[in-house]
């Protein structure tokens, strides 16, 4: 119970955190000071809460799980891949976006489509699409705390109590706090994950007799040295995985980030220091998660390691439900918090557990999102600022907070873990595909709001379509299956995994088809006027 | 600059250390991971070869000396409310 009691105590500073910003806010009633923290973040503020926003539960918890069965593949996928794209976007866009947003006030990415390419309704169905993929996130973030609460408790805090307290801490400090307050509390839980990751690797190290002794025994059977390199993995998949971080800048969370800088100077640390930051979370969590598979003084993990063998050696003989029943268990999402309740002492267990909530509650930046997107691109754009006044936009972002934070927490109690799964990992490839968006409002003069429209629909289009097909055909328990082939060549693969096309993940031909759909449609349709044209690129 | 992020996009694609499995560097590293960690480092130092050499410092002029902050505060109002600013728009201007 120490462990949980110290988890309670870190939750009790983090609401802390966020009624004192609440308290040092001197413009409560302003929607800049409340959605944006007027503007006014400061260099490390700014690099440790973008980071942590970034950084969900999957950082530390489905890292390790990740890598526990796929092996080392796991930070080429998706670490140092994030660590070159997310910078470079942030310094090619981030600084864009916060320079018109700056200049026109913009407080929202859809607010800036609209002035960009002269549209109305265009931009409310951005709205829609971009709200529609983020609200799995934040329902997967009350689950998260939920389970996370539970193991850490040992059990002890039952998963509606877990799932309840942290969306009810989650939704104080966002209610109070707005933008300011959410930066502070994220900024707290970066600095807490980052020490995290090293502490957990010297203690579990030194746990389990140094690591030399677990990889020369990961070497020697034929079943785990593939756990070393890469093979478990095709190179196009791993190819094909460098588009997903370009889903960051386009999840609004992250757009409207990029508008409280105070300066732009302030992107400098955080395109220099994004690489850095993500090495010292990502590489401890894949190595700890790899090094799990030779911890079989741990019943639990020897329980999944099993599993996983029998999947491999009898999976095409079992049902369906069996083979579900298996994959379940070899689930690695818990390995880390396992090996620490193995090898750590429990008052250290007990904050690295608190390191591991910090990534879970990411998900406040995601509810403030929404609530900010819907008070402006909504509320306000549809005639309540001007008819109800300043102040009642922000109690109307308030409200949204509370409301769609009851609204995930009732679905979490509800519905199945692995839905949300899906449609969290389809919301990247979603994002990714909006990217294109991004790009040509900054960067193409001839881009139209028809070449917006077209890209937004195909985006929900397929991303629905990828959802409704893993759904319908279930995944093989052993090689890939072709769904549709032409001359040989496969064209559609549902994969266990997930679906391929051409061998590629689906978030590679969503994008390009997203950015060819922009194009076409855009070359065939009118172009904005030049008095909007001449806002946007100086001659 | 474009070259150098180019070359380093591809060096992502490190099939060379594809199945190096028992290769480890300091006795228990697998190189695959090591080049990686490696490989995350060289991007930080190419974005801060970035941040000096190819900073976008015409943006800053554009949006002037006040957005540079006044006395450590940022100011709370735009600088300059764009004519299509969405908020401000009427019912009529929409289109359909």
């Amino acid at each position: 119970m120490i462990p949980a009691l110290v988890v309670f105590a870190y939750l009790g500073v983090v609401l802390y955190i966020g009624i004192f910003a609440f308290r040092k806010s001197r413009h409560r009633e302003e929607a800049e000071d409340y959605f944006l923290a007027n503007r006014s973040l400061g260099p490390y503020v700014f690099l440790f809460s973008l980071f942590g926003t970034n950084m969900t539960a999957f950082a530390i918890l489905g890292s390790s799980g990740h890598a526990f069965n796929n092996g080392i593949v796991t930070f080429g996928l998706m670490a140092s891949s994030s660590a070159l794209i997310i910078p470079l976007s942030l310094f090619l866009i981030g600084t864009r976006v916060w320079a018109l947003g700056k200049k026109y006030g913009f407080i929202t990415p859809v607010q800036m489509f609209r002035d960009r390419w002269e549209c109305s309704h265009i931009g409310t169905v951005i709205f829609v699409v971009q709200a529609a993929l983020l609200i799995p996130y934040i329902i997967i973030g009350v689950m998260g705390g939920g389970t996370a609460l539970g193991a850490i408790s040992g059990g002890r805090v039952p998963y509606w109590f877990g799932g309840a307290l942290v969306a009810m801490v989650v939704m104080s400090y966002v209610f109070f706090g707005g933008m300011r307050g959410t930066a502070w509390v994220n900024t707290f839980q970066t600095i807490l994950f980052l020490c995290f990751g090293a502490i957990a690797l010297i203690v579990i190290g030194i746990g389990m007799g140094g690591f030399q002794q677990s990889t020369e025994g990961l070497l020697g059977s034929p079943g785990t040295a593939s756990l070393l390199s890469r093979e478990r993995i095709s190179p196009l998949f791993f190819f094909s995985y460098t588009f997903i971080p370009l889903s960051s800048i386009a999840f609004p969370h992250i757009t409207i980030f990029c508008l409280t800088a105070r300066k732009m100077n302030q992107f400098k640390k955080t395109v220099v220091l994004y690489p850095v930051c993500m090495l010292a979370l990502w590489m401890p969590c894949v190595f700890l998660g790899v090094m799990a598979n030779r911890a079989t003084d741990v019943p639990k993990i020897q329980e999944k390691i099993e599993a996983r063998r029998a999947l491999a050696t009898a999976g095409p003989t079992l049902s369906a439900d069996e083979r579900e029943s298996l994959r379940q268990k070899t689930n690695g999402d818990d390995v880390l918090l396992l090996l620490l309740e193995r090898y750590a002492p429990l008052w250290l267990a007990g904050l690295l557990g608190a390191g591991i909530m910090a990534a879970v509650m990411a998900s406040d930046s995601q509810i403030l999102a929404l609530s900010t997107m819907f008070t402006e691109d909504v509320f306000a754009f549809y005639g309540g600022k001007k008819r109800f006044g300043e102040a009642a936009q922000v109690h109307t972002g308030r409200l949204f907070i509370v409301l769609i934070t009851i609204f995930a927490y009732a679905v979490a109690l509800r519905a199945p873990q692995n839905i949300f799964d899906l449609a969290v990992q389809y919301a990247f490839s979603g994002y990714s595909a909006l990217s294109p968006l991004l790009v040509a409002a900054l960067f193409w003069k001839r881009s139209t709001k028809w070449g917006a429209l077209a890209s937004t629909v195909w985006c929900a289009l397929s991303v629905a379509a990828v959802a409704v097909f893993q759904y319908v055909v279930p995944a093989p328990a052993g090689p890939p299956v072709a769904m549709w082939s032409i001359d040989g060549v496969e064209v559609l693969t549902r994969t266990p995994g997930g679906t391929a096309v051409f061998g590629l993940m689906p978030v590679v031909p969503m994008t390009i088809v997203s950015a060819l759909l922009l194009i076409v449609v855009s070359s065939l349709t009118s172009r904005p006027g030049d008095h909007t044209l001449k806002r946007y690129f100086q001659p | 600059m474009v070259i150098i992020v180019g070359v380093l996009y591809v060096l992502h694609q490190d099939f060379w250390f594809w199945r190096a499995a028992h290769s480890l560097v300091f006795g228990f590293l697998p190189v695959g991971l090591f080049y990686h960690a490696c490989y995350t480092i060289a991007t930080a130092v190419v974005m801060l070869l970035i941040v000096k050499h190819a900073w976008p410092t015409e943006l800053e002029e554009q949006v002037g000396d006040e957005a540079s902050g006044r006395a450590g505060e940022a100011p709370g109002h735009p600088l300059s409310a764009s004519p299509l600013r969405p908020v401000a728009r009427n019912k009529e201007d929409v289109e359909h």
